[in-house]
């Protein structure tokens, strides 16, 4: 088991959203994606992708304007 | 996966295709696949050193307002157009150019970003390639 880390700090829409498909794309099954960012839309947006794409979130941190969302592949 | 998002690049205008990039994008990222059919004013920006060169669809004011809003989306760090792409191609998103828009517009597929399109058809291909589509959508 792999963890793939995606640092979207700063960026906005579509980016981290498009980062959290890069890395899921590249990670096997098993593989945990965690995905930093501060794009407020996107910390909603991601575990709503993960969910249509049936991939379960294994958690979601936050500290103010920043959040972390681990994903399990 | 069955579910994809279709989209006809009609227009060249600069925020038009920014409209575009994003929903298809967006489509891929939520798991979807997404292809963009480029058509007219959209085709000149598949052009070789086009895809910047598309004017405002409203208050261009002759590439003043343009240039405002791109500073604007500068520092708001909205990412490039041609990054765009690149990421719209790495997750595996389908262009198509229209074989009509070349011959009218006497364009050859030289001129083109070759690279990035996946086929050359008319408007067949697009009815093939959106009657199983979830979003369609002309832009």
């Amino acid at each position: 088991m792999t963890t793939i880390e995606v640092d979207t700090r700063g960026e906005t829409c579509p980016v981290p959203l498009v980062e959290c498909r890069k890395a899921l794309r590249k990670a096997k099954p098993g593989d945990e994606v965690i995905v930093t960012g501060t794009h407020p839309a996107s910390k909603k947006e991601i575990p709503m992708a993960c969910e249509s794409m049936g991939l379960e979130i294994i958690g979601i941190d936050e500290e103010s304007d920043e959040w972390k969302i681990r994903i399990k592949r | 996966m069955s579910n994809k998002t279709v989209i006809i690049v009609h227009s060249g205008d600069m925020d038009k295709l920014y409209s575009a990039l994003i929903i298809a994008n967006g489509s891929m990222s939520m798991g979807m696949e997404a292809s963009l059919y480029f058509t007219f004013w959209g085709l000149e920006r598949l052009k070789k050193g086009g895809l910047e060169k598309g004017p405002l669809s409203k208050m261009n004011f002759l590439g003043l307002g343009k240039w405002m809003v791109k500073s604007r989306m500068k520092k708001a760090n909205v990412a490039p157009l041609e990054r765009m792409m690149t990421d719209f191609k790495e997750l595996g998103g389908k262009i198509i150019a229209c074989e009509m828009t070349m011959e009218i517009m006497g364009i050859k597929q030289e001129q083109l970003r070759t690279e990035w399109i996946d086929e050359y058809g008319a408007v067949g291909t697009y009815v093939h390639e959106a009657k199983d589509a979830e979003i369609t959508l002309f832009i």
